[in-house]
């Protein structure tokens, strides 16, 4: 029985790219990921926005009526509803000019969990308890 | 001998990072070690079978019959790979399919994890 903590970090804005956009997929099967491990074993990610990566999560998006695809902001609404811990660099967004109502969240939903703004000597610590640090 | 997990997301032509990654896979097996491939994202489309060759551009279907000869694991995101147009039955034989749970088992048994991005 283990627990694999993972730190999936990113570092570049959803719709410039898919990979980023990934990241928040493949966080999310983290609730699946039991079906093909052993008895008790467990993967644990973390989802840490740094630098561009924040552009991407923004309240109020509306990426189905132009675009016929999900938001990132709903990836990251259910990342919260699943229980994720999902962090964002407080340093980048006051450089971005990003202020804590401007991102999302999924109370509507029924989660409990928020987004945590943090240091990035925080985030840097995520990465260090980390097995492994995947960018994004 | 460790176990090596790579999360490959680059496209197959137009990014050298696709075919860094599978040299490298290449590599790490014939020491002894275990490695497993996991596509995502545009490298996806690298599982299509009847790939031709050609010099000017890159190719994934050689390289990657020669790897599962030497017993890396290669599976695709089932998702990312039907989205663009390639059904299970046009891949390339051996290549398993399955969900971005996949990819987080593996990492769970790895020593080491190389996450190869896309963009």
């Amino acid at each position: 029985m283990a627990d694999v903590k993972c730190a999936f970090i990113v570092q570049r804005p959803q719709y410039k790219g898919e990979t980023s956009r990934l990241a928040l997929t493949h966080a999310l099967s983290y609730q699946t990921v039991e079906v093909l491990l052993e008895d008790g074993d467990t993967v644990t990610p973390s989802l840490c926005f740094v630098g561009e990566g924040l552009l991407g999560i923004s309240k109020g998006q509306n990426a189905m009526a132009p675009y016929g695809i999900n938001s990132s902001e709903m990836h990251a609404k259910n990342c919260l509803l699943v229980d994720l811990d999902v962090y964002v660099c407080k340093e980048d967004m006051e450089r971005f000019g990003i202020t804590e109502n401007q991102l999302p969240d999924a109370d509507d939903m029924g989660a409990e969990k928020k987004i945590n703004i943090v240091p990035f000597a925080q985030i840097e610590k995520i990465m260090e308890e980390a097995k492994h640090v995947l960018f994004f | 001998m460790g176990v090596l997990t790579m999360g490959v997301f680059p496209g197959l032509v137009g990014s050298g990072c696709y075919d860094f990654a599978l040299k490298l896979a290449g590599a790490a097996a014939d020491k002894g070690h275990v490695v497993n491939i996991w596509f995502s994202g545009n490298a996806t489309v690298s599982v299509k079978a009847h790939q031709k060759h050609l010099k000017d551009y890159s190719t994934g279907e050689k390289y990657l019959v020669e790897l599962m000869e030497k017993g890396v694991e290669v599976c695709t995101c089932e998702a990312c790979t039907v989205s663009r147009g390639i059904q299970k039955t046009e891949s390339i034989a051996k290549i398993q399919w399955n969900a971005m749970h996949w990819y987080l088992s593996k990492i769970h048994c790895s020593d080491r994890v190389l996450q190869i991005g896309g963009e």
